[in-house]
C-alpha cells in the first residue's frame, strides 16, 4: 500500500491554515530538548536551520563546502516568484498556483503548490526584513519582472545575482544561531549515510573531508536538503560538488525516490566548446524578457556562419527565424523552459544551428540595445553579459549570444508527504532534493521560492508534528545501528581505495553524463533507454573493478570524495533510465520521442500516467519496485498544455 | 571542437605549483608540465588537465578549492604568478581563461598567504574566520515570520543599489590575500556597509561594527594601511568605499556605544 501522501481534507485555500492548526505543538520549554540534524546549508537547508534554532530546537548543521555560503543556491541568477501583486497584473495566490500546476504539466500536488504559492508573499517579507538588496524603482518600491510560463510580472530580483542575495540572508540569519549558540556548524563534512533506529532517522554518518575522519551524529530528526542531482550527465549548470550521495544514502535506507526521469533542461545556457569542458554556465532566463531567440531562415546562411564567412549582425531581418515568437505567439521568447528546450534543438536538427559546432541559437539584444541603449541593458544584465563575454571572448553588446540548452534542474528526488517527511519516519527532505512542487517540468524563479518556503515556512510547523510525538529524552549514538552504519560506511570507502585500476572517477562520470545525455536526456525513446541501461549496468561493474585513486582515505583526498559520488550516480542513472521508460507518455522535461502531438509537441496520457512514480530500493542488484500515488486534480482543469 | 576562436593554437606550459601535505607540515613549490592546453579552457579546467595526468601516473592530485566556476560561490582562491586570482582584473580564478596565457609560459601558482588562513593541503586553506566574523554580527536580528510587508520599508533606489554593490562580496577572501597587512578590511566593510545604508540594519549598526572589528582583530588579520590593493585585486569589484564607511561607523559607534557594558 502506497504511504499516506497525508494531504489535508478540505478546500483548497484552507487546506494548509487547517493544517497548521491541526499538527501537534511542542511545547516552548520543550523545544530545547530535541535535536535535529540539517544536511546541506543552501538556501533549504539554511533557512529552516535558521528557523528550527529560532524556535529553539538544538541544531546541527553540515555542509562539505568551506562555509554555508558557497552552497550551490549562490549562483541562481535570475529572481523568486512571489504572488504579491504589486505590479496591479492581476496576479493571485490562485494564479501563481495554476502557472506552476500547468507549468508542471500536471504532474504535481495541487495541494503542496498551493501552499507553495500562499507562503511565497512570506518569503519577500522575510528577505527584506533581513536587508536582502532586491531592486526597486526611483520610488523606493520594489520592481519586477517576468518569467517564462507566467503573463504578469511576479519575479523579484537583485540584478542578476539574486541566488547570491537569498543565500546571503538565509547564511545570515543561520550565523547569528551559531553565535546564539542553537546552530552547531560542521562545515567540510559531508554525510555518507543515514542511521535507522528501529524504522526512524535517528542520525548521520560523515566524513570530515580534512582529515578524513568517519564520525556519527544522533538526532531525533534529520533534514536532507542536500539539492539536485543534475551532475548525473557530468556537464550541466550545477557546481561542481553538486551530487545525489546523500539522497541516494538515504534511498538505499528506505527512503522511496520519485519521478527521477524528471530533469530539466534550461535553454539558454553557453554552448559546449570543448572535450575539457568541466561544467556550462547559464544565462539567466530573464534575459528572454529583453532578448529574442532566432536561427536563420535557411541551412545556406547557417552554414555559412559555422563556417566563419557570416556574421550574425549581418543577416538580415527577413533572413531570421525568430522561432519561438512565431510557433507561440501568445508567450513568444518566454515560453516554459521545457518547450523552449525543445524547439532549440529542434533547429539545430535541421541544420540551422549556429557557432562552429552547430549546435547553439541566437539569443539577441539589438532591438533593446536599440531602444533603451547599451546603458540600460547593462543596468539590468551587465553581469550576465560581462560573465558571457570572459567564458566566450565575444562581446554580446555587439553580436548575439549564442546559446543552447543544458541540464539545470531535476525536479525529482526524494518522495515526500505534505510535511515533506519521506518514507523513513524522521527522515525529511526540503528543497531541489525533494520532488514536490515542480511536476514534470519547473517555472523560472521557482527553486529559490519553493527552497526557502521549505525552510522558513512548511518544515518549522511540521517537523513539530512529529518531535510532539516522540518523547524528549536525549538521543545518543550508543545503538547499535550506528556502529553497523558506520562500519558500511567505512568498508565503502576502504574498497574504493583499494580497487587499484587504471580509471579515474572523472573518467567514469564522462563515460556516464554522455550516455544520460544521448539516451535519456532532451529527448528519449524506449530503444535509446534499453541500450543505456545495459551500458550503465556494464560502467557499473568496470567502476568496481578499474577505478584509479591514489593518497589515503586519511586526509584531503577530493579523488576519493568524486569517486564515492560517482558510484552513486551510476546507480541513480539505472533508475532514472527505468523511470523514463515506464512512463509512456512525454510530459515537460520528459519528452518520449514516440509521444507526441502532430505539431511535434509533448502529449501526455492523463488517463495511465498522472501519478507521481515513487521507486523502493529493495536490496542490491534487485529491480526497484514501482509505487504509483495518484495525482487527484480537484481545481484545475486538465487541458493539453498550449502557449500559443 | 573549436570553441570562439578556432585558430588559437593549443599551448604548453610550466606550472610551479606549492605542495603541502597538511597544515602541519612544511610545502614546497614543484614544477609540472601541462600539454595541448585550449585558449578556451578555463584556468581551474587547465589545472583539472594536470590532475587527470597526475591521477592516471599514480600520483596524487594537487587539491584546490573550487565549486560553481561561475564566479559567484566564492570557493576558487589561486594567487598566481603573485596576484590573487591571476592577471586578468575583476575576475576570479575559475572565470580566467588560458587565452590570457602564452605558449611557453611559466606560472606560479600558490595559496592564499595569510596567518588567518592556515593552509589545509595544497592550494586548498582555511577561511573559516570569515563565518565567524559574520557571526559576530553581519545579519540583522529578526526571527521568521512577523516581518512588515515588503514595500512597508521603502527604500531610496540609489541606497538600494549601493547597499547591493557592497552585497556582492564573494567572500573569497583575495582581498586578504593581496594585502601587505593580511587586512580583511574590505571583506568585512562590505558587509558592515550593505547593513548601515539600508534603514533595516540600522537599529543594530553600533553594536554590529564593534563586534565585526573585534572579531576580525581577534581572528589575527593585519590592520588596514589605506593601500587600497584590496579593492584593485577584488574579483566583484567591492569599493574601498566601504572602508570608509566602516571606519565612519566605527567611530560613531565608539563615541556613542549602545555596548553599555
Amino acid at each position: 500500500m502506497f504511504p499516506d501522501s497525508k494531504i489535508p481534507e478540505g478546500p483548497l485555500a484552507e487546506k494548509w491554515d487547517k493544517h497548521k492548526f491541526n499538527v501537534k505543538l511542542v511545547n516552548p520549554a520543550n523545544k530545547r530538548k530535541y535535536d535535529v540534524i540539517v544536511v546541506g546549508t543552501g538556501l533549504a537547508g539554511a533557512s529552516a536551520a535558521a528557523s528550527l534554532a529560532e524556535l529553539g530546537y538544538n541544531v546541527k548543521a553540515f555542509t562539505f563546502h568551506d562555509s554555508p555560503r558557497r552552497a550551490h543556491s549562490i549562483a541562481a541568477q535570475g529572481g523568486i516568484n512571489a504572488a504579491k501583486n504589486y505590479q496591479n497584473d492581476g496576479d493571485s495566490v490562485f494564479r501563481l498556483f495554476y502557472d506552476t500546476i500547468k507549468g508542471g504539466d500536471y504532474r504535481a500536488r495541487e495541494a503542496n503548490v498551493y501552499r507553495l504559492a500562499q507562503v511565497s508573499v512570506n518569503i519577500i517579507d522575510q528577505c527584506v526584513a533581513q536587508g536582502v538588496p532586491f531592486a526597486r524603482e526611483y520610488g523606493g518600491l520594489l520592481a519586477n519582472r517576468s518569467f517564462g510560463g507566467a503573463q504578469v510580472s511576479r519575479t523579484f530580483y537583485a540584478r542578476g545575482q539574486t541566488g547570491q542575495q537569498l543565500l546571503l540572508g538565509a547564511y545570515s540569519a543561520l550565523s547569528r544561531q551559531v553565535a546564539y549558540g542553537k546552530v552547531k556548524l560542521y562545515t567540510r563534512s559531508e554525510m555518507l549515510d543515514v542511521v535507522v533506529v528501529d524504522g526512524q532517522a535517528r542520525g548521520i554518518i560523515t566524513r570530515n573531508l580534512i582529515t578524513g575522519e568517519i564520525e556519527q551524529h544522533a538526532a531525533h530528526a534529520v533534514v536532507l536538503a542536500t539539492g539536485g542531482y543534475g551532475n548525473v550527465f557530468y556537464l550541466s549548470t550545477n557546481a561542481m560538488y553538486c551530487n545525489v550521495t546523500a539522497a541516494w544514502r538515504a534511498h538505499k535506507r528506505g527512503a522511496y525516490f520519485a519521478n527521477p526521469c524528471f530533469t530539466q533542461i534550461h535553454p539558454t545556457c553557453i554552448p559546449v566548446s570543448g572535450d575539457y569542458q568541466s561544467k556550462l554556465t547559464l544565462m539567466s532566463e530573464s534575459l528572454r524578457n529583453d532578448g529574442r531567440v532566432w536561427v536563420p531562415k535557411t541551412v545556406e546562411t547557417a552554414e555559412r556562419i559555422r563556417k566563419g564567412q557570416l556574421k550574425a549582425s549581418d543577416v538580415p531581418e527577413e533572413d531570421r527565424d525568430y522561432f519561438l515568437e512565431r510557433k507561440y505567439p501568445a508567450f513568444g521568447n518566454l515560453v516554459p523552459r521545457d518547450v523552449a528546450s525543445r524547439n532549440a534543438k529542434q533547429m539545430c536538427d535541421e541544420g540551422r544551428g549556429v557557432g562552429s559546432t552547430g549546435l547553439a541559437v541566437y539569443l539577441d539584444f539589438a532591438d533593446i540595445i536599440k531602444r533603451t541603449g547599451a546603458e540600460a541593458v547593462a543596468q539590468k544584465y551587465g553581469n550576465l553579459f560581462d560573465m558571457y563575454a570572459k567564458i566566450t571572448d565575444e562581446n554580446p553588446y555587439q553580436e548575439p549570444m549564442r546559446i543552447y540548452p543544458a541540464v539545470h534542474y531535476t525536479m525529482g528526488g526524494l518522495w515526500v508527504d505534505y510535511n515533506l517527511q519521506t518514507t523513513i519516519p524522521g527522515l525529511y527532505a526540503t528543497g531541489e532534493c525533494n520532488f514536490s512542487d515542480h511536476g514534470a517540468n519547473r517555472l523560472g524563479a521557482s527553486a529559490l521560492m519553493q527552497g526557502l518556503a521549505d525552510g522558513y515556512f512548511v518544515i518549522p510547523y511540521t517537523i513539530g508534528d512529529y518531535l510532539a510525538q516522540t518523547p524528549p529524552k536525549p538521543v545518543t549514538t550508543d545503538h547499535p545501528a550506528f556502529k553497523q552504519t558506520e562500519a558500511e560506511v567505512r568498508a565503502r570507502v576502504q574498497k574504493l581505495m583499494s580497487i587499484n585500476g587504471t580509471r579515474t572517477p572523472d573518467d567514469f562520470h564522462k563515460h556516464l553524463g554522455h550516455l544520460m545525455w544521448e539516451y535519456c536526456g532532451m529527448a528519449r525513446n524506449a530503444e535509446g533507454l534499453r541500450y543505456a541501461k545495459a551500458e550503465i549496468q556494464k560502467l557499473r561493474k568496470e567502476f568496481w573493478s578499474d577505478l584509479k585513486l591514489t593518497g589515503t582515505e586519511n586526509e584531503l583526498n577530493q579523488a576519493l570524495e568524486k569517486a564515492g559520488r560517482v558510484a552513486d550516480f551510476i546507480e541513480l542513472g539505472e533508475l532514472m533510465v527505468d523511470d523514463a521508460l515506464d512512463r509512456n507518455e512525454s510530459c515537460g522535461g520528459h519528452f518520449r520521442e514516440e509521444f507526441a502531438t502532430e505539431e511535434g509537441e509533448a502529449k501526455r496520457d492523463d488517463e495511465n500516467y498522472a501519478y507521481v512514480a515513487a521507486w523502493q530500493y529493495v536490496g542490491e542488484n534487485q529491480p526497484e519496485i514501482l509505487n504509483k500515488e495518484q495525482l487527484v486534480f480537484e481545481n484545475v482543469k486538465l487541458t493539453q498544455r498550449s502557449y500559443k | 571542437m573549436a570553441g570562439s576562436n578556432p585558430n588559437a593554437k593549443p599551448m604548453n606550459l610550466t606550472l610551479k605549483v606549492w605542495r603541502q601535505k597538511n597544515r602541519n607540515t612544511q610545502g614546497s613549490i614543484v614544477d609540472y608540465q601541462v600539454k595541448d592546453i585550449s585558449p578556451d579552457m578555463s584556468f581551474l579546467e587547465m589545472l583539472d588537465v594536470l590532475n587527470e595526468d597526475l591521477l592516471r601516473k599514480g600520483e596524487e592530485p594537487v587539491a584546490f578549492d573550487h565549486d560553481c566556476r561561475e564566479g559567484i560561490c566564492g570557493s576558487c582562491n589561486l594567487f598566481i604568478n603573485g596576484r590573487a586570482h591571476g592577471p586578468e582584473s575583476g575576475t576570479t580564478t575559475c572565470q580566467l581563461h588560458m587565452r590570457k596565457f602564452n605558449d611557453g609560459d611559466t606560472i606560479t601558482i600558490e595559496p592564499w598567504r595569510a596567518a588567518a588562513f592556515p593552509v589545509n593541503k595544497d592550494l586548498s586553506v582555511d577561511r573559516s574566520a570569515f563565518d565567524r566574523i559574520i557571526q559576530a554580527g553581519g545579519y540583522v536580528s529578526i526571527n521568521t515570520g512577523g516581518t512588515p510587508d515588503a514595500n512597508e520599508i521603502p527604500i531610496p533606489k540609489q541606497i538600494a543599489d549601493r547597499a547591493f554593490e557592497a552585497a556582492t562580496c564573494i567572500g573569497c577572501g583575495a582581498c586578504v590575500a593581496s594585502c601587505k597587512n593580511a587586512s580583511a578590511m574590505l571583506f568585512v566593510s562590505a558587509k558592515v556597509s550593505q547593513l548601515a545604508l539600508l534603514p533595516q540594519g540600522h537599529v543594530e549598526r553600533k553594536t554590529r561594527v564593534e563586534n565585526m572589528v573585534a572579531q576580525m582583530d581577534k581572528e589575527g588579520f593585519g590592520a588596514c594601511t589605506n593601500i587600497g590593493s584590496c579593492a584593485a585585486e577584488c574579483p566583484v569589484g567591492i569599493s574601498l568605499e566601504n572602508i570608509a564607511i566602516l571606519n565612519q561607523e566605527f567611530l560613531l559607534a565608539k563615541a556613542t556605544s549602545n555596548n553599555l557594558a
